[in-house]
């Protein structure tokens, strides 16, 4: 009987470890596959599966090795990883220790990007509605920017050229490397507590994606979204978009675009008030004169404008009443007329005039114009007249005869 | 009045001006409203005239913050 010698289940565990550990080219392996399964422990490790179309590799990835990731792990994710391959030995299992992991295709950083931007997007930090209004005219700003090189000398000179009496306030900080967000946040926090800035600068000049990574972090996104004075954001060139440009009040394209929208053009503000104060006294010049032409209405009102007219009327009214006053006159006095004349005829009648005519006349002493009724009122020699129907006859008495007939 | 405005910003101050515009565009005023406003809206181009000389033109640099206290100097920028 051949006694084969028997291993213990341990025993070929460790054989196959060391057999496995030993090999140079699984020490320090890069593999590329997709991420499955993916759990993260709560002792912060990461545990998955790699895959492909037709293999699977269980990983790991300790909490000492993610916390660096920049960028969040999850199913269907192509990435690339750098690790070594080793034996789990209270399971059996062989596993990949993942030392590092980027983002197959787009990259980590642009991952990361997007994924804190996204986040942040949800959490409601770029809601227009939470932008706060830029002062029209800040009389102090400060600069949050690296002490050295071309940005902050081109902030200042941008700030001056367009208002020369604004205040700048310097607050230096790391704009690159590995202690900029945290440099970046003090600042911005510091700046915060400064109750005479009235805006906020924020940017560094042009560089690669890496250079520009901090106005990428969250603490310095988070650190912009709570500050309580307004933010311009001017990271980089035209085409860099930061998750800092997002949450700031107002993303500038450039340090020099931010120093061009922090402060008017001191010239066109003057204008501007000028304006405003030729309008002022144009629109009350205005309102003047709507009141003069009110009163003009009123004082041309006729009863005010010819006062001569309603005189006229009235006078009108009497002339009228005059003249229904003469005509009734005239009407009573043709009536009387009338009247009159039929009493004319009956008293024609019985004039003397008649009785002349029929050939009587009157005697009249010539003397004293007595009348002569009886013959013996005269005496020869005495002139009398005598009265007839046409003319008279002035006579000497030569007798007076007491008989009437003879 | 006067008080209160020496207390509004240029903004407010702006603002308050062409509203005082509006209204007095609006006509509805009586003559005396018309130049109290009128007083007031030139008062308010006066101070906005005014504030836009209050600042200094200073450029600082921080240096810290001690016991609440600011501590800046000016801002010399090294020459290109």
């Amino acid at each position: 009987m051949i006694l084969a010698k028997i291993f213990t289940v341990s025993q070929v565990t460790y054989y196959l470890k060391n057999l496995l550990e030993k090999d140079q080219r699984l020490q320090n392996i890069w593999i590329t596959g997709e991420i499955s399964n993916f759990t993260r422990h709560s002792s912060g490790h990461m545990y998955f599966t790699l895959k492909d179309q037709s293999s699977r590799l269980r990983a790991v990835m300790f909490k000492g090795e993610n916390q660096w990731l920049k960028f969040q792990p999850h199913d269907g994710l192509e990435v690339l990883v750098c690790g070594r391959i080793a034996v789990y030995q209270k399971n059996g299992e062989y596993q990949l220790y993942v030392d590092l992991m980027e983002a197959a295709g787009l990259g980590s950083l642009y991952l990361a990007y997007e994924q804190l931007k996204n986040r942040l997007a949800q959490e409601g930090l770029f809601d227009q509605a939470k932008k706060k209004p830029l002062p029209q005219l800040a009389q102090k700003i400060g600069v949050i920017t690296s002490p050295t090189g071309a940005a902050v000398r081109d902030i200042i000179k941008i700030l001056h050229r367009r208002h020369p009496r604004v205040d700048i306030l310097l607050i230096p900080a790391q704009v690159q490397g590995e202690v900029a967000p945290q440099s970046l946040v003090e600042a911005i926090q510091l700046a915060g507590r400064l109750r005479e800035l009235d805006l906020l600068i924020i940017g560094r000049g042009g560089g690669s994606a890496e250079e520009l990574w901090a106005f990428n972090d969250e603490g310095v996104a988070r650190a912009i979204a709570s500050c309580p004075i307004p933010v311009i954001s001017g990271v980089g060139h035209e085409t860099d978009f930061t998750i800092a440009d997002l949450v700031a009040d107002l993303r500038a394209p450039t340090p020099s675009g931010a120093a061009e929208l922090a402060v008017p053009e001191i010239k066109e503000l003057r204008k501007k008030i000028m304006m405003s104060a030729k309008n002022l006294k144009f629109s009350f010049f205005r309102a003047c004169e709507r009141k003069r032409a009110q009163l003009l209405r009123l004082t041309t009102h006729p009863a005010l404008k010819r006062p001569e007219r309603w005189l006229l009327s009235r006078r009108q009214q009497v002339d009228e009443v005059k003249e229904e006053l003469l005509r009734y006159i005239q009407t009573t006095l043709e009536k009387k007329r009338k009247l009159l004349l039929v009493e004319l005829g009956k008293l024609d009648a019985l004039s003397p005039l008649s009785t002349l005519a029929r050939g009587y006349s009157i005697c009249y002493k010539e003397e004293d114009g007595a009348l002569v009724r009886d013959a013996s009122e005269v005496n020869p020699g005495e002139k009398v007249k005598i009265i007839l129907s046409r003319g008279q006859l002035l006579c000497m008495v030569e007798e007076a005869k007491k008989e009437v007939m003879g | 009045m006067t008080e209160n405005l020496m207390e509004k910003t240029f903004e407010e101050a702006l603002v308050r001006l062409e509203e005082i515009i509006r209204k007095l565009e609006n006509g509805e005023l009586s003559l005396e409203e018309s130049l109290k406003l009128f007083e007031e809206g030139i008062a308010l181009a006066r101070h906005c005239n005014l504030k836009l000389d209050e600042a200094q033109g200073k450029v600082e640099v921080l240096l810290g913050i001690e016991d609440g206290v600011i501590r800046t100097e000016e801002f010399q920028p090294e020459e290109e």
